[in-house]
């Protein structure tokens, strides 16, 4: 809980949610009849709206991206770090958005809504949603609060890929773009990882086809070994090192199954209290939304060609010790906007933290990110 | 807005208006942000260090950070028109690769480098038997970042050797100021040497 607000929060903050009628037709083929989308907003539009960000979130995300919900949340939302007053995105100057996605389970229309069509929950029954998906809904969030193009639209791993999405889609609609953290598309070792994810709450003998809720259990175990292995591949090996070593709970072997290690008990609680938090079919389909985008796809599986009308002006960061979204995939982002002579400026900040560093007060990022930033403002007060 | 740096002047008025430049080891981004205003050209520098390349990014240069010692592999299609290196050829590990590279990327290239061949190095090293210290090369010979340095006369022989044509030459002093003693003598009294040249 905090004590007191901090200066530099955005405070007390109450999500809202809108209502969508009208059907939303969905690339894998299933349709929508209609859907909620959950969001909040930080700071004050202008006149016209053009001062208008919008965030989006991560794999395990939600709409809660900065400020507390209440005085007695223990922690602000996940990207405080970047948002507030005086912070990189400055709510003294943007009005910004950050939502839910389809398919979450922190409420927008996902496994845990009441599917209209049955009156109970859809569980496995919510369809596939695609990063395509996601940004379309987007778009039509931005029409129901007026806002014709964003200023920027920012986001980190799978939220960073949202944004390429967006800059292909609506070239229109997106002045600025930042990457954080991402990829043009999956490797298959990162694909692998997402399929022993989801063998691990599938196989968990309380997973019931995703029906669970219905025989009133929870895959605790499978959603829990999920989110262990994605905890190793977000953190490095040095970051692993330098937070627990090998150092022992009790100090000695016990040369037992227990908890030994402190890494054990770190991993164990994070699953623990992952599984408290999240759904496992939402689990499932985030990571299908990982491993289905591929916007080259579409444009002969050349990465230029797919950026080819993109507009906005981008800013690509990756961290050097990142091993789940390398370096190395952000160059091939900075090479396809480079080929289209796009605005592009790439920075790969030195961090010892792994994927995690995106979310992390690292001084090189905020001061990279926060330049770039600081573009933004003049743009929206010129 | 201060004046530009008189090399700098001198390469601005080489670049073509509204070409595609690429500015390697571009610093806080000022040549390219002159470019960008004056002549409208589409440009990106590569840097190494973070902060300059904030300084770029705040002065709304595009930048990409990269490491020269490692080429421009990266870079395919697309060629420049110009691809820029000021003071930085002596700095790099592979200064001849680097400048065919330039060439590979770009269709034509240009440099600025200190000239090891000014008369005060020669003097240094003539008479004082130790490596030069000048106000172009100010650090000692242990703890210098300029590795491969060279003369007029050694760059041009570099140039012949791998085909690369000079088109222009200027040689200007530790002020960036040409005089008549550099025109008629430039590898003795010229401190700063700028190259423009392509492919043959």
């Amino acid at each position: 809980m905090p004590d007191r607000i901090p200066e530099d929060s955005v405070g007390i903050i109450s999500p809202q949610t809108m209502h969508f009628d009208a059907p939303l037709a969905l690339v894998c083929g299933r349709t929508l009849p209609q859907y909620d989308l959950i969001y909040e907003t930080y700071g004050e539009a202008n006149a016209d709206k053009s001062n208008a960000i919008l965030i989006c979130h991560a794999l395990s995300s939600d709409h809660h991206a900065a400020g507390y919900h209440s005085m007695e949340d223990r922690k602000p939302g996940w990207w405080d770090a970047c948002i507030g007053p005086g912070k990189v995105i400055d709510t003294n100057h943007f009005y910004v958005v950050s939502l839910n996605n389809l398919g979450g389970c922190k409420g927008s229309s996902g496994p845990t809504s009441i599917n209209p069509a049955t009156g109970k929950t859809y569980g496995p029954d919510f369809p596939i949603v695609t990063v395509k998906d996601w940004v379309k809904s987007q778009a039509l969030l931005a029409d129901r609060l007026g806002i014709d193009s964003w200023q920027a639209v920012i986001g980190g791993s799978l939220g960073g890929m949202q944004v390429l999405q967006w800059s292909i889609d609506y070239p229109d609609r997106i002045r600025n773009a930042a990457v954080i953290a991402s990829a043009p598309k999956l490797t298959a070792q990162n694909i692998g990882f997402n399929e022993v994810s989801r063998q691990a709450i599938m196989t968990d003998p309380e997973f019931h086809e995703g029906r669970y809720s219905e025989h009133g259990v929870v895959p605790r175990r499978g959603l829990m070994l999920a989110r262990m292995l994605g905890h190793i591949t977000y953190l490095s090996d040095d970051a692993m090192r330098e937070k627990f070593g090998r150092e022992l709970r009790e100090g000695r072997i016990n040369y037992g199954f227990d908890v030994e290690f402190q890494v054990e008990s770190y991993l164990r609680y994070q699953g623990q209290s992952f599984v408290d938090r999240f759904d496992a079919n939402t689990y499932l389909l985030m990571t299908k939304a990982l491993d289905y985008f591929d916007p080259a796809a579409d444009y002969d599986h050349d990465l230029s060609k797919a950026l080819s009308h993109a507009r906005a002006n981008f800013l690509v960061i990756s961290f050097s010790s990142d091993w789940r979204f390398a370096p190395e995939r952000s160059r091939e982002i900075v090479r396809a906007l480079r080929n289209n002579n796009h605005n592009v400026s790439y920075a790969d900040i030195e961090a010892p933290h792994g994927h995690d560093a995106f979310l992390l007060p690292i001084q090189h990022y905020l001061d990279v990110f926060g330049a770039w930033m600081s573009q933004r403002v003049k743009e929206v007060s010129a | 807005m201060s004046e530009l740096r008189p090399d700098l002047q001198i390469i601005s008025e080489w670049i073509t208006p509204g070409s595609r430049v690429m500015d390697l080891g571009c610093g806080d981004g000022t040549l390219l942000k002159h470019l960008n205003d004056t002549l409208k050209v589409k440009g990106y520098g590569l840097e190494i260090d973070i902060d300059n390349i904030v300084q770029c990014i705040q002065s709304g240069v595009n930048v990409i950070q990269a490491d020269l010692d490692e080429g421009l592999s990266d870079f395919e299609g697309a060629p420049f028109d110009f691809v820029v290196m000021t003071q930085a050829l002596q700095a790099v590990k592979h200064p001849d690769r680097l400048l065919n590279e330039m060439l590979r990327v770009g269709h034509e290239g240009i440099v600025t480098f200190p000239n090891f061949g000014h008369i005060s190095s020669r003097l240094q090293l003539a008479f004082g038997g130790h490596m030069p210290v000048t106000k172009i090369l100010p650090s000692e010979w242990y703890n210098t970042p300029n590795i491969h340095l060279c003369t007029l006369t050694d760059f041009e022989h570099l140039c012949r050797n791998n085909g690369i044509h000079i088109i222009e030459r200027t040689v200007v002093d530790r002020s960036h100021k040409a005089g008549l003693g550099m025109r008629l003598l430039p590898n003795l009294l010229g401190e700063i040497a700028i190259y423009r040249f392509k492919r043959k």
